[in-house]
């Protein structure tokens, strides 16, 4: 016998899954018209890919996804596409979100389908098969399962099957656990190839006797070696994902880690058996089983056509006049839907019909008293009373060193508090905060490295132009004072020329003046002195002449 | 907006401390059946003080009086401190205790879930401080001398300081158990002879010990139900009886047994009344170990080396001054966090 885990915490809320699971599951009859959300999984919202008045088929894709992160979406069955527009949806943020609205024509037809032979398919195609098939975590998380059958380079051990089914009033997986088990393990099984895992083990609260024997019954049937069910106590919230692999295998996923990196990978058993039928039979995710309880007259699971609006599926287990709202999911961790026009979408695995006497509004709320019976059933062995405290008080930095981001939102705090503090909408509004805070501060880094940036460049353009600037101006004195070296240099060379030129020119005259006077004939030398005494006679008549003329000096 | 967990366990302030105030009846009617209905006076009017003060607080902070009156808080501060003080003291002291602690402890500091002190114990200490003579006058158990009073003189002597003719005060009171042997000491008797004196039963004071015996009847009757865990008390008392273990090991001629020191004062009704105050105690299961060894220490050094008779009320606030470091350092490890399974 495998020993089993423990995790701290947990709650015990009367369950209430023995009004819905008297019955079978039954087929809900195709509604007068299915609005198919487009947007049914986590990631990018799939495209649509029909026109308005199109005529489709059952299984035929209306929407393709839409980048990495997505899924397709397809017709439940064949009709004509009446609508293509912003509708209510079944979300927790209330807002209306892009529907292909299906007029059925009731007569069911297929689109031409088949399975492939798995053990004959290369893992990529199954995972791309998987995508094209729309089939998504359907415990609640509707995160892509094509995505989670890659382990990433990570050796898997453990495949977790979770069949646990920890909130009250569901057993949408106990009456699929009970009727469809041996399509479940297929499913698993394949999962399991997929990941490359040692072992898959499957948890089923102790509750749910009959799944349990089901199970283990299509286990020792199949003959399937590595693969075990596991009983595991009932405590909510022991089917959350870090919960469950923590009872299973005594490992522990932080927040901000995947489990694969651990060794370990999760999925609902409801997804282990759309995966199977999506690959084997070709069947896209059309549909899913659904709890439908609460106030109703008969409370029953169906499998329901994705799509199917509220009204139709709560009209079909008997309305109570009294009911004055629904919840999907479950008591604990469920959403309140704006209205019975919602439809039904792959993550709607309860509806709760609600009134005033089955869920009272809840009691006036009083001072927190520090008595910690919130501290003393967290999964996640946090202290909710001092998380309260930091979000009340809008001290987030204080709420995320107290591991904010490790509170898995289950509600057991808030279901404990005597004095009635709706806790868990103080950890969701901390929560966004935090995260608008980040998505800010992401983009005010942004804007900062930007203007970070340009500071360097502009100050990086003024240094180059000061430099170059700078070279200008030693190119410009560099070029005068060459110029000026050069200048003198000519000048030298002018003067020495000059000089030379003088010396030569000195030299020439006193050989000329020699050369002049020596061939001078007694003829020429008397002729020298009679212009020479003329000369001397006229400057003489000139200096006389010139006295008159001029005025007297003193 | 509605928003999930749309269920709740019925659980409310008001019920548990309801059942904290039924918890302290097995002690409350030993009480009765050893020192008189003089108690019940006291418990009354230690009662109405402190709701018509609750009610006064609140309208002047303006809070809503009906959801917090009917919270069983101030009830609960009324009846601890009433507890603590002699019943035969006059009606004004519990009045004065009461009205201070509610009032000035409990609202001046934000109110229910807000006070840092732990108001009862604020109501003892500024009671015995300001008022020390009235507080000594504890009642004989009617066993030792015979010489008890009756239901009317104990009402008249609490309303107008009037005995019946022929009785003294000190012939109807006593000092405590505890502060008895602390004199007796100081005048050099031995642990031994002190205890043969008649106002000494088998394990500390006589019809006292009844009393201690049946709050920790009542406390196991807590514990059980879940409403307090088991740390504050057990460490408490393990603690306290480990020091006073020691000591007395040592030299019982001057130190007393630890079971005395159990079934002595306060020390049964802090373990599983006073130190277990949610509001002023600490929130981690490592916090609250620190806590009650500490106010276990500080009680007996307090007794047995102080100049107060008791010890639990000065050891508990001194505590309670601590809390938020020690809640800051004893943050325990979340999921995940702790290395591999264990």
């Amino acid at each position: 016998m495998r020993t089993l885990f423990s995790f701290h915490g947990g709650v015990h809320p009367p369950t209430h899954k023995a009004e819905s699971t008297r019955t079978p599951i039954a087929l809900a009859p195709i509604p007068s018209k299915l609005i198919i959300p487009l947007w049914q999984h986590v990631g990018n919202r799939s495209v649509p890919i029909v026109q308005v008045g199109e005529r489709v088929l059952k299984g035929q894709k209306i929407g393709r996804p839409e980048g990495k992160l997505s899924s397709a979406v397809h017709a439940s069955t064949s009709g004509t596409v009446s609508a293509i527009d912003m509708q209510l949806v079944a979300h927790h943020s209330g807002l209306p979100d892009l529907c292909v609205t299906l007029i059925p024509d009731g007569r069911d037809e297929w689109i031409s389908h088949v399975g492939v032979d798995v053990t004959h398919t290369s893992h990529a195609e199954l995972r791309h098969l998987l995508r094209k098939a729309g089939v998504v975590g359907l415990g609640g998380a509707v995160f892509p399962s094509d995505l989670k059958t890659d382990a990433h380079h990570h050796q898997i051990k453990t495949l977790v099957i979770n069949g646990a089914e920890c909130e009250p009033y569901i057993t949408c997986d106990d009456l699929l656990m009970r009727e469809r088990a041996q399509d479940i393990l297929r499913g698993a099984e394949l999962l399991r190839e997929l990941l490359q895992a040692e072992e898959v083990l499957i948890g089923i609260e102790d509750n749910k006797p009959e799944a349990i024997a089901a199970m283990q019954l299509a286990v020792t049937q199949a003959g399937y070696r590595n693969m075990e069910v596991l009983c595991v106590p009932t405590v909510y919230p022991s089917g959350g994902a870090k919960q469950l692999i923590r009872i299973l295998t005594g490992i522990e996923v932080a927040a901000g880690v995947r489990s694969t990196e651990m060794g370990v990978q999760c999925f609902n058993v409801a997804t282990a058996y759309s995966a199977w039928r999506a690959l084997a039979h070709g069947e896209p995710v059309l549909s899913r089983i659904i709890t439908v309880t609460g106030n109703v007259r008969e409370a029953q699971n169906f499998e329901v056509l994705i799509g199917t609006p509220l009204d139709e599926l709560i009209a079909l287990a008997g309305k109570q006049a009294d009911t004055n709202r629904y919840i999907m999911g479950g008591p604990m961790m469920g959403i309140d839907l704006p209205s019975g026009t919602v439809s039904v979408t792959k993550a709607t695995n309860c509806i709760i019909a609600s009134s005033l006497k089955l869920f009272p509004p809840p009691a006036p709320v009083m001072p927190c008293i520090r008595c910690i019976r919130c501290a003393d059933v967290c999964p996640a062995d946090l202290q909710p009373q001092d998380l309260y405290w930091f979000a009340k008080s809008n001290n987030f930095g204080k709420a995320q060193e107290f591991n904010l981001a490790d509170c898995i939102e289950c509600g057991a705090c808030a279901y404990v508090c005597p004095s009635n503090i709706p806790l868990v909408q103080y950890y969701r509004y901390a929560k966004s905060e935090i995260h608008e805070r980040s998505v800010e501060k992401l983009a005010a880094d942004k804007a900062r490295e930007r203007h970070e940036y340009r500071q360097f460049r502009i100050e990086r353009e003024k240094t180059e132009k000061a430099e170059r600037l700078a070279q200008k101006e030693r190119d410009a004195a560099a070029a005068k004072a060459s110029f000026e070296a050069g200048l003198a240099a000519a000048e030298n060379a002018q003067q020495q020329t000059i000089n030379e030129a003088i010396e030569r020119a000195k030299v020439q005259a006193a050989t000329a003046h020699a050369l002049n006077t020596d061939a001078l004939t007694q003829e020429q030398l008397a002729k020298i002195a009679e212009v020479d005494a003329r000369r001397a006679k006229m400057r003489e008549l000139a200096a006389t002449a010139g006295a008159d003329d001029e005025p007297p000096k003193s | 907006m509605f928003s999930s967990p749309f269920i709740s366990q019925p659980s409310s302030v008001s019920q548990i401390m309801l059942r904290v105030l039924l918890a302290l009846i097995p002690g409350i009617a030993f009480y009765v059946w050893y020192f008189g209905p003089a108690i019940l006076v006291s418990l009354t009017l230690a009662s109405i003080t402190a709701l018509v003060t609750e009610a006064l607080m609140l309208k002047l902070r303006n809070r809503p009086i009906k959801p917090f009156i009917s919270d069983n808080t101030a009830l609960l501060t009324a009846w601890l401190l009433a507890l603590s003080i002699p019943p035969l003291a006059p009606w004004w002291l519990i009045v004065v205790g009461t009205a201070f602690a509610i009032a000035v402890s409990k609202h001046l500091y934000g109110g229910l879930g807000s006070n840092p002190f732990n108001p009862a114990m604020i109501g003892y200490a500024v009671l015995i401080i300001s008022f020390p003579a009235p507080m000594t006058h504890w009642i004989t158990p009617h066993s030792v001398d015979g010489m008890s009073l009756n239901f009317a003189a104990q009402w008249s002597y609490i309303f107008s300081g009037m005995l019946p003719s022929g009785l003294t005060l000190d012939a109807v009171t006593m000092a405590t158990p505890l502060d008895t042997l602390k004199t007796q000491l100081h005048l050099g008797q031995s642990v031994a002879d002190i205890r043969d004196m008649p106002i000494f039963g088998r394990l500390a004071g006589h019809g006292s010990e009844m009393v201690a015996a049946g709050f920790a009847l009542g406390g196991l009757y807590l514990l059980f139900t879940r409403i307090i865990s088991w740390h504050l008390p057990v460490v408490y008392l393990g603690t306290l009886f480990a020091v006073a273990g020691l000591f007395h090991v040592l030299d019982p001629a001057h130190y007393v047994a630890p079971l005395f020191h159990w079934f002595s004062g306060a020390a049964m009704i802090g373990a599983f009344f006073i130190l277990t105050d949610p509001v002023t105690s600490p929130t981690t299961q490592k916090g609250k170990i620190i806590f009650a060894a500490g106010a276990a220490v500080l009680t007996y050094l307090i007794r047995v080396f102080g100049g107060f008779p008791d010890g639990v009320a000065f050891a508990t606030l001194l505590m309670n001054i601590c809390v938020p470091l020690i809640d800051i350092y004893t943050q325990p490890k979340v999921f995940g966090k702790k290395g591999a399974g264990k």
